[in-house]
């Protein structure tokens, strides 16, 4: 059998078992279509929020970020793990306890202002928006690497399918689709990870594998250490990156994290608010399955690339040869990912051999001058390939390859159908019931939930076939606003009944305004390139980032939100008692149905 | 009706009491989850940089493995401690 037929029968068996889901999972009532009918069991609900949260970018692109970067990178790691702490003991139980249907709902209620609704749901659609399209490209992009289909047609197969279970299953169908999301992507991830880390250390776990040691007795980051400083590369655990950056963009990712409204209203799916608690320990623990092999991924891909540029021990043995490079079978993959464009290399100096170096060191210039090298050789290498091609430059069976290109597919469908649904409640529920026709029956509701969920997808579907230029950009956009706009009122109108509706609207206001600005400031305005004013490598404050800008924002946010609560009418009675009644999970049964 | 009041006052002072408690939980846990990720991953890492641990130092594994795993803890031992303090207090939902 040949590799095509292989990944069409492993995408094929994924998708059909999805709309199989699809079938059997309808949502009869909103509250099965925005919650799920508050029945999912808690580790069933850590699974689904696992692949609701973990994106093509957790599964494709961040090994390869670690990979190239080493340490400095770290902050991924910790960024977006840290953020569940955050969410389960600031937020999750307190929102399920409240018992309503979106995030947006309850900051309306909470700061009895529809202003303050209408801001959260202005800056939730924009942050699902935005980290949509990047899923949508992404769906495109699997479907062309893997089935030899153009991008447009994989696109339209994923948008479909995703239609099938999100608008007649709403959070419900939603919900078990993750969960298959999830085993298909974690098998697709830990395979070929086991197999790589038993090749270079002989331990079956990658985690393990990445502290351990390696054949020749050397401890494997020891040996990553020493090639990569020796080809010229800055050495891979040490800290190079601006320290209060690092720190900044770690926050920003954590507080982001917690504040996106897709993985927040997972935990209105667990029946109590004891379930919400335990819900967030097991979704860590199952991203947590991913997160810790990710790394192990990283630095062993790094040393096998390194290995395989250099086959004879370093700079004095010599360099690959092109010869090698197109007839040894191992060397098979570069082939192969040559015709993507996403890796490619040229004998330069023409001695036959491909000298991988870093040739922006002076050091290595002057090495270079000596051996009569004129430049790195290896001319491109896509950070993305490393994870999808990982299977390929370990020699596993081509069924890992399949697997693989699934669980890059189920990674991007899941995350997008969350973010879908966190989109067509906001519209429906926020917008039409809670804003345009209250009295609106609950199939009235219904309907209009399934019309905006199919809207969005279309929506999403057409920007993912025309991604704007900014596509790649605004993932800190996303950040941003959940970062400095929705985590801050979330959790003041959890643990402060000082924050009154004017308060909660200036704060968001100002937290929102201050981050967009600096981050079009460095971006472009509206992300139109050559409006900014400073660049990333240069920014405006210091050394902070736009990037990094989101935990300002949730500063200022929390700053201007107490300042002028302090200055205006104090919150009403009927408010406190609400915040009272959220703080103790009591009666969150009663709650269920409203 | 005094028996009333007197009741719901109690009522009110351990729900009091159980918030307290909760916030405590919270700061812990927080001052542990900071000094892990922060602190021994970022801040501290030259002070841990002695301290060996497979080809580097215990910075580097608490920035990529150590703090993900002392997350878990944090979030498990709170869920637990609370759903305790829940029945302590008789805040539980059942």
């Amino acid at each position: 059998m040949d590799q095509f037929t292989i990944n069409l029968l492993f995408v094929g068996a994924s998708f059909a078992l999805y709309i199989g889901i699809a079938i059997w999972a309808r949502a009869g009532s909103t509250s099965e279509f925005y919650a799920a009918g508050r029945g999912v069991h808690p580790v069933t609900n850590g699974m689904a929020t696992a692949a609701d949260w973990m994106s093509a970018a957790s599964f494709i692109s961040m090994a390869g970020l670690i990979a190239f970067t080493g340490y400095d990178n770290s902050t991924f790691l910790m960024g977006w793990t840290g953020g569940y702490v955050l969410l389960a003991l600031l937020l999750a139980p307190y929102l399920r306890k409240f018992g309503k249907y979106t995030v947006s709902e309850f900051i309306g209620d909470r700061f009895y202002s529809q202003t303050a609704r209408v801001v959260a749901v202005v800056c939730l659609i924009v942050a699902s928006v935005t980290y949509v399209i990047g899923q949508m490209t992404g769906v495109g992009v699997a479907f062309g690497r893997f089935l030899e289909v153009d991008n447009t047609t994989g696109l339209l197969i994923g948008a479909a399918v995703v239609f099938a279970y999100a608008v007649f299953g709403g959070m419900k169908g939603v919900t078990y689709t993750q969960v298959a999301q999830y085993c298909v992507l974690i098998t697709a991830y830990t395979i070929p990870a086991i197999f790589i880390s038993l090749q270079l250390t002989g331990t079956p776990i990658p985690a393990l594998g990445l502290f351990d040691d390696t054949a020749s007795g050397e401890p494997l980051l020891t040996k990553l250490d020493a090639i990569v400083t020796e080809l010229g590369f800055a050495e891979y655990t040490a800290h190079h990156s601006n320290t209060l950056n690092m720190v900044l963009f770690t926050l920003s990712l954590m507080i982001g994290t917690a504040g996106l409204p897709h993985v927040i209203m997972r935990f209105f799916t667990v029946p109590k608010v004891s379930d919400a608690r335990w819900s967030a320990g097991w979704t860590l623990v199952f991203i947590a399955l991913l997160y810790l092999t990710a790394p192990a991924v990283g630095a062993m891909a790094r040393l096998n690339i390194s290995d395989m540029m250099w086959p004879n021990g370093g700079i004095e043995g010599g360099a690959v040869s092109v010869e090698q490079i197109d007839n040894d079978p191992q060397y098979d993959w570069m082939a192969t990912w040559q015709k993507t464009g996403l890796l490619d290399w040229e004998d330069k100096n023409g001695d036959g051999k491909i000298q991988y170096y870093n040739d922006k060191s002076e050091a290595m210039q002057g090495i270079a001058e000596e051996k009569g090298w004129v430049g790195n050789e290896l001319t491109k290498f896509n950070r993305d390939i490393l994870v999808l091609a990982n299977p390929e430059i370990a020699n596993l069976p081509g069924w890992v390859v399949g697997l693989v290109a699934a669980g890059g597919l189920a990674a991007a469908l899941s995350t997008a159908a969350g973010l879908l649904l966190a989109i067509s409640s906001a519209v429906s529920h926020d917008l039409v019931k809670g804003a345009i026709n209250p009295s609106i029956s609950e199939k009235g509701e219904l309907l209009a939930a399934r019309i905006a969920m199919a809207v969005a997808i279309v929506v999403a579907t057409w920007l993912g076939l025309n991604p704007p230029g900014f596509a790649a950009q605004t993932v800190a956009l996303a950040f941003g606003l959940a970062a400095a706009s929705i985590f801050p009122a979330l959790m003041m109108g959890i643990f402060s009944t000082r924050i009154n509706n004017t308060g909660a609207v200036a704060g968001m206001m100002a937290g929102l305004v201050v981050t967009l600005v600096y981050i079009f400031l460095h971006k472009g305005w509206l992300f139109i390139p050559g409006t900014n004013s400073f660049t990333d490598a240069d920014p405006l404050l210091g050394p902070i980032k736009s990037t990094s800008f989101g935990a300002i924002g949730a500063m200022i946010n929390f700053g201007v939100a107490y300042v002028v609560a302090g200055m205006t009418k104090e919150t009403p009675q009927e408010i406190k008692d609400l915040v009272e009644s959220v703080r103790i999970p009591r009666g969150a049964g009663a709650a269920q149905n409203k | 009706m005094a028996d009333h009041s007197s009741n719901s006052a109690q009522a009110a002072d351990a729900d009091k009491g159980y918030w307290q408690a909760n916030l405590r939980l919270i700061y812990i846990s927080l001052v542990i989850w900071a000094l892990v990720s922060f602190g021994f991953g970022i801040l501290l890492r030259p002070l841990l940089s002695g301290i060996a641990i497979g080809g580097t130092d215990l910075g580097f594994w608490f920035a990529q493995q150590g703090s993900i795993l002392v997350f878990l803890v944090l979030i498990f031992n709170y869920a637990w401690r609370m759903n305790k303090l829940d029945a302590e207090y008789g805040v539980d939902e059942e």
